[in-house]
């Protein structure tokens, strides 16, 4: 049977093995379930946006369906040469060289992939020890004790004929210190131990309204339709992962905030536009409301019917107050991200929205598409500058896949960005504000 | 008498060890264990130097440099800061608030020694 008829064979078995019913992945897509049932058994032919819908419902690489495993594997070792490119990785041959010593060639883009999720950690932990309140006091606290030690134990050795009262007390002064220093050590060890966790270990208000959020898929049902603000307050009484009174604040204005998008752009006529022609431009032009108006109604859409989407946004201080993650564009947890970001850009010239793909360092030549904007929440007043707010959202790129990106003229170009500069590898980077722990050699 | 240092620092055993190292050098030295109200000490005290640690209850270190830096009678007062946190971006701020010298925990005591003989000496 020809490579092409084997797709609908793949597509069935990745649906089953994800344990997912033909009816719900032809909703998903958008095809009605006999159509699916027919590219499943070979008897259409498939392509474009079907595939790659698809693939994204399947959550797996579109070549695995179109191509199978090996040309999966030639994908992961383009994507682990791209990282090494300057390195003079032959790239043209790797397809002969996942054909002669194809478990070589796993175990490359097996230790590929683990470098990428050691990559990740390295970058959630540094994030945490740049921001981190708790961690920062744990850290002091075991420092001022090794302090006391230190000085104490200096006394003690080099004081002559030091009097046995000030030997007595120092003695002791170390003594309590050592159980300080101990039980501090133990309590880091438990609560870097916890940082594998990452979403377990909430300890700001922000950290509590993500994670709120993250629970709810950033989607709320009750809010739509012209839902009351009632709704809201039980929603947010209701919520576990608020815990703190700030947090449930911040998460009631998070609300209010989705049920006036909400009213503005109705969930099924957003649904029946975003089917016909997603591009938010057009969605900001059919229902007359700004482009940040648009990104957040986005960003509050079920995954199983916007398909992936991130959004993050700032205030004019660069500090993150918002973040729907993408899983492949990484972001910092408060503030320092990567100044080349078109969020900061968006800032500086509110009446110019920005599309750009981007290209974060450290993930190889995988690139995503995003669209900035910003808005002005009040507008200057002689005692204080206007009140600004920018946004980002981030969408898969599919402009390699011979799909537009949106018909902007900028879309073949492609921007290299960082996380944030403590763990960014890019050299000679202007924007750079501090050496990064990755390029000296972390 | 020696001369006067106040040290500002809130982990008792921190403030015997450097009270001892200071007082057997010689030195006057007076404590005071809390930043909400450090500055009435500064100016009750009038030490030759002070000793100020950055993480205090009630208010930061840099505060209460700034605090001092902004009272002409006490701006210019030789200030030592000695802080567990020593990353750039804390020394850099401290030299913007007018410290004279930045010291990281942990310090060895002969280090500090020398330090405050040169600050009070210069």
């Amino acid at each position: 049977m020809p490579e092409s008829s084997m797709i609908g064979n793949r597509i069935r078995e990745r649906r089953v093995m994800n344990g997912m019913r033909q009816s719900e992945l032809a909703r998903r897509v958008g095809i009605s379930p006999s159509y699916l049932n027919l590219i499943e058994h070979n008897r259409r032919r498939i392509g474009g946006k079907t595939l790659l819908g698809i693939a994204d419902a399947l959550e797996v690489e579109p070549a695995l369906l179109s191509e199978g495993a090996e040309a999966t594997l030639i994908h992961g070792l383009r994507e682990a040469a791209g990282t090494q490119a300057a390195q003079g990785v032959e790239t043209r041959r790797a397809e002969e060289f996942a054909g002669r010593f194809p478990g070589w060639a796993r175990l490359l883009v097996d230790l590929h992939g683990r470098a990428e999720a050691l990559q990740r950690t390295v970058e959630t932990l540094t994030d945490r020890l740049a921001h981190d309140p708790h961690l920062a006091d744990s850290l002091h606290e075991v420092i001022s004790t090794v302090t006391a030690i230190r000085s104490t134990s200096s006394i003690l050795v080099e004081t002559e004929a030091l009097e046995p009262e000030w030997q007595n007390r120092f003695h002791r002064n170390i003594d309590e210190d050592s159980r300080r220093l101990a039980e501090g050590a133990e309590s880091l060890v438990r609560y870097l131990e916890g940082a594998a966790n990452t979403e377990a270990e909430i300890k700001s208000p922000q950290y509590e309204l993500l994670a709120f959020l993250s629970a709810n898929g950033f989607h709320f049902p009750a809010l739509e339709g012209g839902a009351g603000s009632r709704v809201a307050q039980t929603i947010v009484a209701q919520a576990e992962a608020l815990v703190s009174d700030a947090a449930r604040r911040l998460a009631l204005d998070a609300l209010e905030q989705y049920r006036a998008d909400a009213t503005r752009l109705p969930l099924e006529r957003v649904l029946e536009e975003m089917r016909r022609d997603p591009a938010p431009e057009r969605l900001a032009q059919v229902f007359d409301c700004d482009l940040p108006t648009v990104f957040r109604r986005i960003a509050a859409l079920p995954e199983s019917e916007a398909g992936l989407v991130g959004l993050v946004s700032c205030d004019a201080s660069g500090a993150l107050i918002f973040r729907r993650p993408f899983p492949r564009f990484a972001m910092p947890r408060d503030a320092g991200a990567c100044a080349l970001w078109p969020l900061f850009q968006v800032l500086g010239q509110p009446q110019v929205p920005v599309r750009v793909r981007l290209r974060q360092a450290g993930r190889g030549q995988e690139t995503v598409l995003a669209l900035a904007a910003a808005e002005q929440l009040a507008p200057a007043t002689f005692e204080r500058p206007a009140l600004m707010r920018a946004h980002m959202l981030i969408l898969p790129d599919r402009s390699d896949r011979g799909e537009s990106a949106g018909g902007g003229p900028g879309d073949a170009l492609v921007r290299d960005v960082g996380v944030s500069c403590r763990i960014c590898p890019l050299r000679g980077c202007a924007a750079r504000r501090e050496p990064s722990i990755v390029a000296d050699g972390f | 008498m020696g001369r006067r240092v106040l040290l500002i620092e809130d982990e008792p055993n921190i403030i015997e060890a450097v009270s001892f190292i200071l007082s057997r050098d010689g030195w006057d030295v007076k404590t005071h264990s809390n930043g909400h109200d450090a500055i009435d000490a500064v100016r009750a005290r009038r030490p030759d130097l002070v000793i100020l640690d950055v993480m205090l209850p009630g208010k930061s270190g840099f505060d209460i440099l700034h605090e001092i830096r902004s009272d002409s009678e006490l701006s210019g007062m030789p200030v030592l800061m000695l802080t567990a946190r020593g990353q750039v971006k804390d020394r850099e701020l401290a030299e913007q608030s007018g410290v004279n010298r930045f010291m990281t925990k942990p310090f060895s005591n002969a280090d500090v020694l020398e330090v405050v003989r040169s600050m009070v000496a210069s």
